[in-house]
């Protein structure tokens, strides 16, 4: 940073910082483990920590050269990402786990499938939900009782 | 001749009429997956995987084989006629093909993709039969720390060959190794990286990771680009059919790239991508109308193609044999080897050959089944490819989450799925290769168990693994993969060509 002319002409990547620092993250998590591990007595020439330890030194070494690659390179333009569509498939696939317990595989799936729907901007949901509910249901029906697969029940499934 | 007598019993195996509706299944739904814009075969065979839980071990092998090449015929489909290469070894099939679809020449670049691949595919499943016993013969001789340096050798080949950097390849390696640790430790006991939970106990399932990776970073990707990725479908024009000049201009691209394809494919160090690249570049070079190539040529699509599915085929000796995966697509076969309780290497030869020769035996079968049908049914498979978006990627989702559910019905196997699909989007978002990630995952315990059980050996002596040749040759493999972009770099002071990205 003593040279005026390379933070002017050449700024460092940010996301290559944030992917350095959480490599450092996991580093620290994998290292903190096999630290725990290591002061655990083990009966063989290598314990379980051994490995962990390796892996963890690796992540270190990997998110220094990850943050030397973000100066070096400076910023990379990358086109802009829509937050809005995202929003509506992550909603699909956190829904689906919310919904799972209580209304069963078909309609937390129908849900799922409605919501990605509107993100990919095809609507209306409820139209969608329906369609995907029934969908589900159709697969449910093949699957567990053609594969014997156990998926969750919920009050459509129990009707059968 | 034992080869051949076991073959001949693997044949028998595989063509009980069970076995052939298996076969059959498996070409159908592993053509249907893989045709879809954006899957490749190692999604395909993920997505399927369930489907197969409930079939004995036989069974569910012999319709792995058929989705497995049925995905990839899938995904050159969809590569020719709508320039979405679901994976990076069909990406030089795409640059030709597609643009000879455009010229309305989209039915012989299908037919000479669908043939070289039938060629290429027979041609590399004999050479599999012909090397599996004798590489057999060799793997038995090593010791545990010569297949911990096999593996290292597998772990720096597939990061250094994948990506757009060494950097990157191996920082998804790592993120896949760390992933690994999860669960109980079998030599120990002892529970790592799992903070009380008990369905980390068990570790990270393979196929969770790349149905999540895979899918749900595929999706999310695609979503948040919005209106920039808009694709056109190209119509299949005309006749499906070669003609005279077509057939005599592919023959020798289809020899020569499975001549390519399937050594580079069963080295250890694998991959299918190479092959492709090195077979495009060869066959510009050898045509007679170079001006052709980057405007639809022939050759390029069917050289390319033949080296990619001979490379598929070339893939299965280090993972039959060695148990080595070296690509996303066979580490989720090991995957689903693993499921059945069976651990592919040398020893599967003598405890399981009905399996194994069967599961040779029915790649024949599916390949002659793929040829068969897949030419008149193209129009079929180009209706999947005009599914609009919303309820492709909806459809893709629901089938993901189903995999999941039906593998484990729990909860948090879903938030995991969440959580590495997210990994999934960033990984793709900052250019970081997503097959490492798989590779790291199956292939972290086992280099593990193999570099303890040689520790345990030397008594805690780490000079052990130092001390064979094998091992040594393998470990100067690995640091030339690592480094060889440097060198390269060092000695023409010209950047080495690297492979294109994985997805």
């Amino acid at each position: 940073m003593s040279d005026p002319r390379i933070t002017t002409t050449k700024r460092p990547d940010k996301a290559g910082f944030v992917i350095a620092f959480g490599l450092a993250a996991l580093a620290l998590v994998v290292g903190w483990d096999a630290w725990r591990l290591a002061s655990i007595n083990a009966h063989s020439a290598v314990g379980p920590a051994a490995f962990p330890t390796i892996i963890a030194a690796g992540l270190a070494l990997l998110s220094i050269a990850t943050a030397v690659e973000a100066i070096r390179q400076g910023a990379v333009e990358r086109p802009r990402d829509e937050i809005g569509p995202m929003a509506w498939v992550l909603a699909g696939l956190i829904g689906q786990i919310v919904l799972l317990p209580f209304l069963g595989f078909s309609i937390a799936t129908g849900w799922l499938f409605a919501a990605t729907a509107k993100g990919f901007g095809k609507g209306p949901v409820w139209a969608h939900l329906l369609a995907g509910t029934v969908l589900c249901f159709v697969i449910y029906v093949i699957f567990a009782k053609g594969l014997q697969l156990s998926l969750p029940q919920g009050p459509l499934e129990r009707l059968i | 001749m034992d080869t051949f007598a076991a073959l001949a019993q693997g044949l028998m195996i595989a063509l009980q009429p069970m076995n052939l509706v298996f076969a059959f299944v498996g070409v159908m739904l592993g053509t249907a997956v893989g045709v879809l814009p954006g899957i490749g075969p190692a999604l395909t065979v993920a997505l399927l995987l369930p489907v197969t839980f409930k079939l004995d071990p036989a069974g569910s092998l012999i319709m792995f084989a058929g989705i497995y090449y049925g995905g990839m015929y899938g995904g050159s489909t969809a590569s020719i006629l709508l320039n979405t290469p679901g994976e990076s070894s069909s990406i030089v099939t795409a640059l030709e093909g597609n643009k000879m679809a455009r010229a309305g020449r989209g039915g012989p670049a299908l037919a000479t993709a669908a043939i070289g691949s039938f060629v290429a595919g027979t041609i590399a499943t004999i050479g599999l039969a012909l090397v599996a016993p004798t590489v057999v013969d060799i793997a038995i001789s090593f010791g545990p720390e010569d297949y911990f340096a096999l593996m290292v050798l597998a772990f720096t080949t597939v990061s250094a060959a994948f990506g757009s950097s060494v950097t990157r390849g191996l920082t998804s390696l790592f993120i896949g190794l760390a992933l690994g640790l999860i669960g109980i430790d079998l030599q120990s006991g002892q529970a790592r990286l799992s903070f009380s939970v008990p369905d980390l106990l068990d570790g990270v399932e393979v196929t969770t990771l790349a149905v999540a990776l895979f899918a749900i970073g595929e999706t999310l990707s695609v979503v948040a680009a919005g209106n920039r990725a808009e694709e056109t479908i190209e119509p299949v024009k005309g006749s499906v059919f070669m003609n005279k000049e077509d057939w005599r201009r592919s023959w020798k691209p289809w020899l020569r790239g499975t001549g390519l394809g399937f050594p580079i494919g069963a080295m250890p160090a694998g991959g299918a991508e190479i092959p492709t690249f090195l077979s495009y570049a060869l066959e510009k070079r050898l045509c007679k109308k170079p001006d052709e190539f980057g405007n639809g040529a022939i050759e390029g699509v069917a050289g390319p193609e033949a080296a990619n599915n001979a490379a598929a085929a070339g893939v299965l000796v280090p993972l039959l044999t060695l148990g080595l995966p070296t690509s996303a697509t066979a580490a989720i076969m090991l995957a689903g080897f693993q499921q059945y309780g069976l651990n592919p290497g040398p020893l599967l030869f003598t405890t399981n050959p009905e399996l194994v020769w069967g599961l040779i035996a029915s790649l024949f079968i599916a390949n002659a089944m793929l040829l068969i049908l897949n030419l008149p049914l193209v129009g079929m498979w180009v209706k999947l490819l005009a599914i609009p978006r919303p309820w492709l990627y909806g459809g893709i989702l629901v089938f993901a989450t189903l995999g999941t559910l039906g593998a484990n019905p729990s909860l948090v196997e879903l938030g995991m799925l969440l959580v590495f699909g997210l990994l999934g989007y960033v990984l793709r978002r900052y250019d970081y290769p997503i097959a490492p990630v798989v590779v790291g995952l199956i292939l972290g315990p086992l280099a593990e168990q193999q570099l303890r059980r040689a520790l345990a050996i030397s008594v805690g002596d780490p000079v052990v693994l130092f001390q064979s040749p094998i091992a040594l040759t393998l470990y100067a493999l690995s640091a030339l993969a690592l480094f060889g972009p440097l060198i390269y770099f060092l000695l023409t002071g010209r950047r080495a060509p690297v492979g294109g990205d994985e997805d």
